[in-house]
């Protein structure tokens, strides 16, 4: 056959490539558009509207002065480093737990799933009665006889981001459950049969092999628990909305608020820009190494 | 056929009834008046504005100014107005009058005379921009009050105080007693409001001008308003035990004797008015905490988004009527525990509160607030601060008053 009578790579599965026409007009234009204009006006002195008057660095020098800001950082990673550690090892547990071939095995998951269907409004309500020291927790147990009985991480500033990160773990462990159990059955019976007659024991075999053929389903959970992570906003709004004072400030809430309370549009897209470039950060390496290492081999 | 014309003449005659009068127009109205006190009092509105023809569809946003501005501004910027809206009259929605998004309302201020029967005369300022006016303002709301619950004070054994520097002598009293000394929510808007009052009592109405008004960042770092926060340092002490958020909840502690007290504008009244309690005899109100009886002029007021619809620009203008008449501005402003706009209706029955608020007003010591002098993003920057300030024990009074000159600095 001569060459010219190839298919046109443009051509292949050409109903495919209009069919995802309106996807990828829908990823130029408002996700790539809209953070692309969103950077952009960040450089301006916009108030309630956006007004394409150019300060320079300025809204990011405020933004990197303002204690609450500053606050916020501080909160997202503890409260990011926490969740992702947290989420992934008790998801593992329960998951592995299950797994042991136990009775009203449905019945479990079902319950440890339920929360998810929960809103993170529902949830942070729901816990922010929990916590709440006359209402909740601390007032039952007193009201058992422990007088002295204290638990009240919502009003103290220390603690807080701890309090929220209760509320978070409840909700989000079931669905991280479900996807580590998910990559528990499918891994070969074969293995653990053959683990078993080398004489390896059971933890050894989770963490050496088992552990290390999901890793599909960690990068997976790692993805949507990250997502999860940058985004936390209605789960602070319900259950502290921030406070005590600034203490469980996180970075989506500043931008919401200076965004359309505090009527700066630009203070507000300067922050949702450094929310942007560190998700970009981590996303970066992380893409290059997984996909970058495809082309090698 | 015929059996089938009649059932359906029969359905159009029924329904009519259900659709009211034929020139009924619908104009959405929102605002953020919530509570027990304040749906009472919005009500008197709507019954008002209904009596016109017209129908008022209630949009209300729960969760106080600062929830609901953030939707009714994207609402009206969004290109989905609504047909009325409550803002503080102020700077609030400076931005949008200057967009041209808000209706001007200065031809029919002009044939209604409102110059002549507002009264005192800065509210219609704080509704003019360039001249010309984009608001109704509907009431006073200030500030500077002081709500002091007597059963508390029975229970501490310490006789009810007369002004701000008693009560902070008493609180050791009241805390022995099992009683929150100063009530104060974890909303941001309160602490800030709470030192902005604290500014007007304890440092005088110039300090207050020098710091919002001049934005005279010297004078804020300096030993006069370092007084203030020596004030501000003891209402925080005197507030930590409190553990709730909304000011109505905080209130609530008041009027239930769990807490001595409250710094809160006069819209608390409505809640001690819905619990049933008497001025004098079940709570003590101290404009100006006693030391600098003054009125604030903040307060609410309507704007009127720019429509297309005629019907409904109409309806506006009815309404804008309705919010100054008279009648209606006593039956509201009796339920809201607020001041009315204007010097010629009778409030006989004004209960010891109000009527300390309207003698200070017949004597003319009012003030501009906040709401007027300062941005919102300033406005922000302030509550970020206090509600940080009031929430931890740790941070020192010169480190607050630092960062409060910096604001003061750089506000607009």
């Amino acid at each position: 056959m001569s060459k010219s009578e190839r298919p046109n790579q443009l051509f292949r599965n050409l109903n495919a490539k209009v069919a995802s026409i309106p996807m990828v007009l829908t990823a130029l234009v408002i996700f790539v558009g809209g953070s692309a204009w969103t950077v952009l006006y960040s450089f301006t002195n916009s108030k309630l509207l956006p007004r394409l008057n150019f300060v320079g660095l300025d809204q990011y020098y405020r933004l990197w002065s303002t204690p609450r800001w500053l606050v916020s950082i501080e909160n997202l990673l503890v409260y990011g480093v926490l969740s992702l550690v947290f989420s992934l090892v008790i998801g593992f547990i329960l998951a592995a737990l299950l797994d042991q071939k136990i009775r009203f095995e449905d019945t479990f998951r079902t319950i440890f799933l339920y929360p998810f269907a929960l809103s993170f409004i529902v949830t942070g309500l729901v816990w922010q009665w929990l916590l709440n020291p006359e209402f909740g927790i601390q007032g039952v147990v007193r009201g058992l006889g422990w007088e002295s009985f204290s638990f009240d991480p919502l009003y103290n500033s220390d603690i807080v981001i701890y309090g929220i990160l209760i509320a978070a773990l409840w909700q989000g462990t079931g669905l991280i459950m479900c996807l580590m159990l998910a990559g528990l059955r499918g891994i070969d019976e074969d293995i653990w049969k053959a683990a078993r007659v080398d004489g390896i024991p059971t933890l050894k075999t989770y963490l050496f092999i088992i552990i290390p053929m999901m890793r599909p389903v960690f990068i997976t959970a790692l993805v949507i628990i990250a997502a999860g992570i940058v985004k936390v906003y209605d789960l602070v709004v319900a259950q502290t909305s921030g406070g005590p004072g600034i203490a469980s400030e996180v970075p989506a809430k500043y931008v919401y608020d200076y965004m359309f309370f505090a009527q700066n549009l630009g203070q507000g897209f300067a922050a949702s820009t450094m929310m942007l470039l560190s998700v970009v950060v981590v996303i970066v390496p992380w893409a290059y190494l997984e996909f970058g290492g495809k082309k090698r081999g | 056929m015929r059996y089938q014309f009649m059932t359906a003449a029969l359905a159009v005659t029924t329904a009519l009834p259900f659709a009211g009068p034929a020139a009924a127009t619908d104009l959405e109205v929102t605002h953020w008046w919530t509570s027990g006190g304040e749906a009472a009092a919005v009500a008197e509105f709507a019954k008002a504005f209904d009596a016109t023809g017209n129908h008022w569809v209630d949009g209300a946003i729960a969760g106080s100014g600062g929830t609901a501005r953030p939707i009714m501004i994207s609402r009206i910027t969004g290109g989905d107005p609504m047909g009325a809206t409550q803002f503080n009259h102020g700077r609030q929605a400076e931005e949008l009058v200057q967009a041209g998004l808000m209706r001007d309302l200065t031809e029919l201020a002009t044939r209604d005379k409102w110059a002549e029967i507002v009264q005192p005369k800065s509210l219609l300022d704080g509704c003019t921009l360039d001249g010309k006016i984009y608001c109704v303002p509907v009431n006073i709301h200030s500030w500077q009050w002081l709500w002091l619950s007597n059963a508390a004070f029975e229970k501490a054994g310490v006789p009810v105080p007369k002004n701000w520097n008693e009560y902070v002598a008493a609180a050791p009293a009241l805390e022995k007693a099992g009683i929150i000394p100063l009530a104060v929510g974890g909303q941001p808007w309160q602490a800030s409001g709470a030192f902005d009052v604290l500014l007007t009592a304890v440092g005088g109405t110039d300090a207050f001008l020098k710091v919002y008004r001049d934005k005279d960042a010297e004078f804020a770092a300096g030993p006069e308003v370092a007084k203030v926060f020596k004030a501000a340092d003891d209402a925080r002490k005197m507030a930590k035990n409190t553990n709730v958020q909304d000011w109505n909840q905080a209130t609530n502690l008041v009027i239930s004797g769990k807490a001595g007290g409250q710094i809160m504008g006069d819209w608390a009244q409505g809640e001690f008015q819905v619990a049933g309690q008497t001025a004098g005899k079940d709570y003590t109100c101290l404009p100006g905490l006693g030391l600098n009886e003054v009125i604030a002029t903040g307060g609410d007021a309507f704007y009127f988004p720019l429509l297309q619809d005629a019907e409904k620009s109409k309806a506006q203008e009815a309404l804008a009527k309705t919010l100054l008449d008279p009648k209606t501005q006593v039956a509201f402003n009796l339920k809201k525990g607020s001041l009315p706009v204007r010097g010629d209706i009778d409030l006989k029955a004004a209960n010891d509160c109000m009527k300390k608020g309207l003698e200070i007003l017949a004597k003319g010591s009012v003030m501009p607030w906040t709401d007027q002098l300062l941005s919102q993003d300033t406005q922000k920057q302030k509550e970020d601060l206090f509600s940080e300030f009031f929430a931890k024990p740790d941070m020192t009074v010169e480190e607050a008053q630092k960062r409060f000159a910096e604001i003061v600095a750089s506000a607009d």
